[in-house]
């Protein structure tokens, strides 16, 4: 009963979070929205067991990707009005393009469960008498561990173009030469000279 | 009783106002990104109901796998944004047309 209640309270808050999300006229309000949506949806995949996702979600959603939207929002001088023009001449397509999705969705469910799909071959049952975390964990570093590393990568590959996208190097500024200033010889930074008897020195 | 029906009906629910919100959010790419988001999210939900329904932990892996492809497709989408609008002075995206495509 306590898991039913839950899952409404959670299910709601998600829906009324990312309706939210894609309605509010402020987009700094927008990711406030997602940060909530996203916690929500943590706590269903909590109901659902998936301890690690859900944690997952929290760490990086809430954390990394959300905060990163919000220095995006905050950083970019941008005239809001401005962007809300077509929103009412937008309004029927997207509503059209919406139900015909949500239409798809409800059919599928219905054919999955009028039953007649073979769901007997799995592929890694649960183990009960470990947590979720150790049974992910011995999945992922046996048998994906190649899809492991491969997500590293994407993420190595996304970091560094993001840098390479955003850098820009600005001229007029002095920075330190490392390689330069090992090359230099003594004999190119100083010389010696041999001055007469009172000329060495200017006043 | 929770049913996966239920986190079905969730998480296309959650799938369609994503789309909705690329549809009526046109011009303003930062909210374009969120509701890609909204859709990533509806996605790992039915991954994880799916994983919990036929007691099968793959759903979970790869639901980790999508998330980390939603957390680069971010990062670039946000680096993509912020050059563009350091050129153009604006995101407005539905007349972008510099690589004239």
């Amino acid at each position: 009963m306590i898991q039913l209640a839950a899952f409404y309270l959670f299910a709601t808050v998600v829906i009324a979070s990312a309706a939210m999300v894609i309605f509010a006229r402020n987009p700094v309000h927008s990711v406030m929205w997602l940060i909530l949506a996203f916690f929500n949806a943590a706590g269903l995949m909590l109901l659902a067991g998936a301890e690690f996702i859900a944690m997952l979600l929290v760490i990086v959603y809430v954390g990394a990707v959300a905060v990163l939207f919000l220095f995006v929002v905050m950083m970019l001088d941008i005239d809001f009005a401005e962007l809300r023009a077509g929103f009412v001449r937008y309004l029927p397509l997207g509503a059209l393009v919406a139900i015909i999705l949500a239409a798809e969705i409800i059919f599928a469910v219905g054919a999955w469960s009028a039953g007649g799909v073979d769901l007997a071959a799995r592929a890694a049952p649960v183990v009960s008498d470990k947590s979720n975390i150790q049974q992910i964990g011995e999945l992922l570093y046996t048998r994906y561990i190649f899809l492991f590393e491969a997500a590293g990568i994407v993420l190595l590959v996304a970091m560094i173009g993001a840098i390479v996208l955003t850098h820009r190097s600005r001229g007029g500024v002095r920075t330190q030469n490392i390689s330069a200033q090992n090359q230099r010889r003594p004999e190119d930074a100083t010389r010696l000279v041999d001055p007469g008897v009172g000329q060495g020195v200017q006043l | 009783m929770i049913s996966v029906g239920h986190y079905l009906a969730v998480s296309a629910v959650l799938f369609t106002l994503g789309v909705l919100g690329i549809f009526i959010n046109r011009k303003n790419i930062i909210v374009i990104l969120m509701a890609i988001e909204l859709i990533l999210l509806a996605v790992n939900i039915n991954l994880v109901a799916f994983s919990a329904a036929l007691n099968d932990l793959v759903g979970q892996v790869f639901a980790m796998f999508v998330l980390t492809v939603a957390a680069g497709e971010a990062a670039i989408g946000l680096a993509i944004l912020v050059i563009y609008f350091r050129g153009r002075g604006t995101i407005a995206v539905d007349d972008a047309n510099r690589m004239k495509g």
